[in-house]
């Protein structure tokens, strides 16, 4: 798989290569050997494997790229970033997909995506995370079931361990991480 | 030696019991940890799934404040994704230029600064491991952890990604067993002990999780462990609450206790057992904790290899030259 520079705007596999750190340029070496695939222990509830994702990206598949499952049900456990012949940085990879979803507004309405942003408000906001209020919020509102069965199960049990806390906690200088994040916002924004 | 501390939003209730034997076993071992003043949340596993720039703008105000406030370029996190965060930012800032650039002017509106490299970012296993070592550790067990069975549970992001270099194999890693096996405790055999517990996938995708965390509770218990020893806050949530819900869905009944090594550690030196941190647990560790003997095992016979004088004849060199 290589890939020549042209003057066609950039592709989804050019997007994923310029917006991963590291060795992401590697991808254009993919032997298609399944090494990623058969070492991933969440594999079989991917919709398409890694292996196939990136023959996907390499056949400009960008759309069903996006709109798979496969990222958000990554667990990031680098295993088939040790293994893989080739030196892509895969698990990175993932997480590239993930906000390459996002930003083009695939995904938007799914429950993966809304775990993660609703962990990112309240570390915004407090510069904690606060787990009771990330659980409770997401599975309210995509299954109530699910909150009222953490809440009188594992919540209760945690709770009654004392390792839950039920207000977030704050640091003193939110204001500073504010600043710091708006800032970052503003130059991620041409990425 | 004296060390910078980053215990990570687990480490102040969820894992309260990592951070509590943690620094009940600094003492012993003479390390001096020095809590990072005003850190925040590394944004777990979440933030650099939405946003890249403003994911490493906060994992770097923590790499600021540590270099800014503390006398020691060493930074210990004793969380496994705080490390690997923390230890992944600074690597990536080293390495890209642009990304620094921009990390720069970030942290710059807080009227901050960090100078990637300046810090040698550790987790709290590669401290105790490497620096501290077994013979150290050896030293200060006054009681031996005999005939406890324990997985030595590693995870991924410690042994793993492994490009920015490590100080224990990817797949096949020992230090933990090392340190389990001089506080005096069995280390069973325990193939799966770099396998993922699932991490977020809990709410992500149930099913994909409790199978994920049913192979490692079959594992250890097919190996007869009365527990399994673990480093990592969101490994130790995953197997211990949600273990009724493994034996729920699968008609299993495993009932495994789940301790952080240090945990292990502290009770070796001699500290009581509620001064680190036993009893948060959900899975009670007590029965396991009752099995623990004054008198060392006898060592496992092993069989002999084959019998030498029945074996098929092999080829032999001759002697000559």
């Amino acid at each position: 798989m290589t890939h020549t520079v042209t003057s066609r705007p950039p592709s989804l596999f050019d997007k994923v290569i310029a917006e991963t750190p590291g060795k992401a340029a590697n991808l254009n070496a993919c032997l298609q050997c399944g090494t990623c695939a058969g070492s991933c222990p969440s594999g079989p509830d991917m919709d398409h494997s890694p292996r196939a994702i990136f023959a996907m990206l390499d056949a400009g598949m960008d759309d069903q790229v996006l709109k798979s499952n496969t990222p958000w049900f990554c667990v990031s456990c680098y295993y088939c970033m040790v293994r893989c012949p080739q030196e892509i940085p895969i698990t990175d990879i993932m997480y590239s997909l993930k906000r390459l979803a996002i930003r083009e507004g695939y995904y938007q309405k799914d429950k993966a995506p809304e775990f993660s942003e609703t962990f990112c408000d309240f570390v915004e906001n407090n510069g904690r995370s606060f787990e009771l209020g990330v659980a409770m919020r997401y599975h309210l509102r995509y299954h109530p079931l699910g909150a009222f069965k953490m809440a009188t199960g594992m919540g209760l049990n945690l709770l009654s361990k004392g390792r839950m806390d039920l207000t977030p906690s704050r640091i003193k200088n939110v204001s500073q991480l504010k600043s710091i994040l708006k800032k970052a916002k503003e130059l991620g924004g041409a990425a | 030696m004296k060390y910078g501390y980053y215990p990570g939003c687990s480490l102040e209730k969820n894992a309260r019991s990592y951070h509590i034997s943690t620094m009940a076993i600094a003492k012993p071992l003479g390390i001096e940890f020095v809590e990072v003043e005003d850190w925040n949340c590394c944004g777990a596993t979440e933030y650099i799934a939405v946003d890249k720039i403003p994911a490493y703008a906060l994992v770097s105000r923590n790499l600021a404040l540590a270099a800014e406030q503390n006398g020691s370029s060493n930074l210990v996190a004793p969380c496994s994704a705080c490390y690997l965060n923390l230890k992944k930012a600074d690597h990536y800032l080293s390495e890209n230029e642009d990304l620094r650039k921009k990390i720069d002017l970030a942290l710059e509106a807080g009227g901050l600064s960090y100078q990637p490299g300046s810090l040698n970012v550790q987790h709290l296993l590669e401290t105790i491991a490497v620096d501290i070592g077994c013979e150290a550790i050896e030293a200060q067990v006054k009681k031996p952890l005999y005939n406890l069975k324990v997985a030595p549970y590693y995870g991924c992001l410690v042994p793993r990604p492994a490009t920015m270099g490590s100080f224990d194999d990817p797949e096949h890693p020992t230090s933990l067993d090392n340190i389990l096996k001089s506080l005096g405790a069995t280390v069973i055999d325990f193939p799966l002990k770099a396998q993922c517990c699932g991490g977020h996938m809990t709410q992500i995708s149930e099913e994909t999780a409790l199978d994920m965390l049913r192979r490692l509770l079959k594992n250890a218990a097919d190996n007869e462990a009365d527990m399994i020893a673990t480093l990592c806050p969101m490994c130790q949530l995953n197997l211990d609450a949600y273990q009724d819900a493994v034996n729920a869905h699968f008609g299993t009944d495993y009932k495994i206790p789940i301790i952080y090594f240090t945990q292990l550690m502290g009770l070796a030196f001699g500290l009581p057992a509620k001064e680190l941190g036993f009893g948060k647990e959900i899975v009670s560790a007590q029965p396991a904790l009752d099995k623990i003997t004054t008198e060392e095992p006898r060592p496992a016979r092993t069989r002999e290899r084959g019998n030498k004088s029945k074996a098929l004849p092999m080829p032999t060199r001759s002697e000559e030259g």
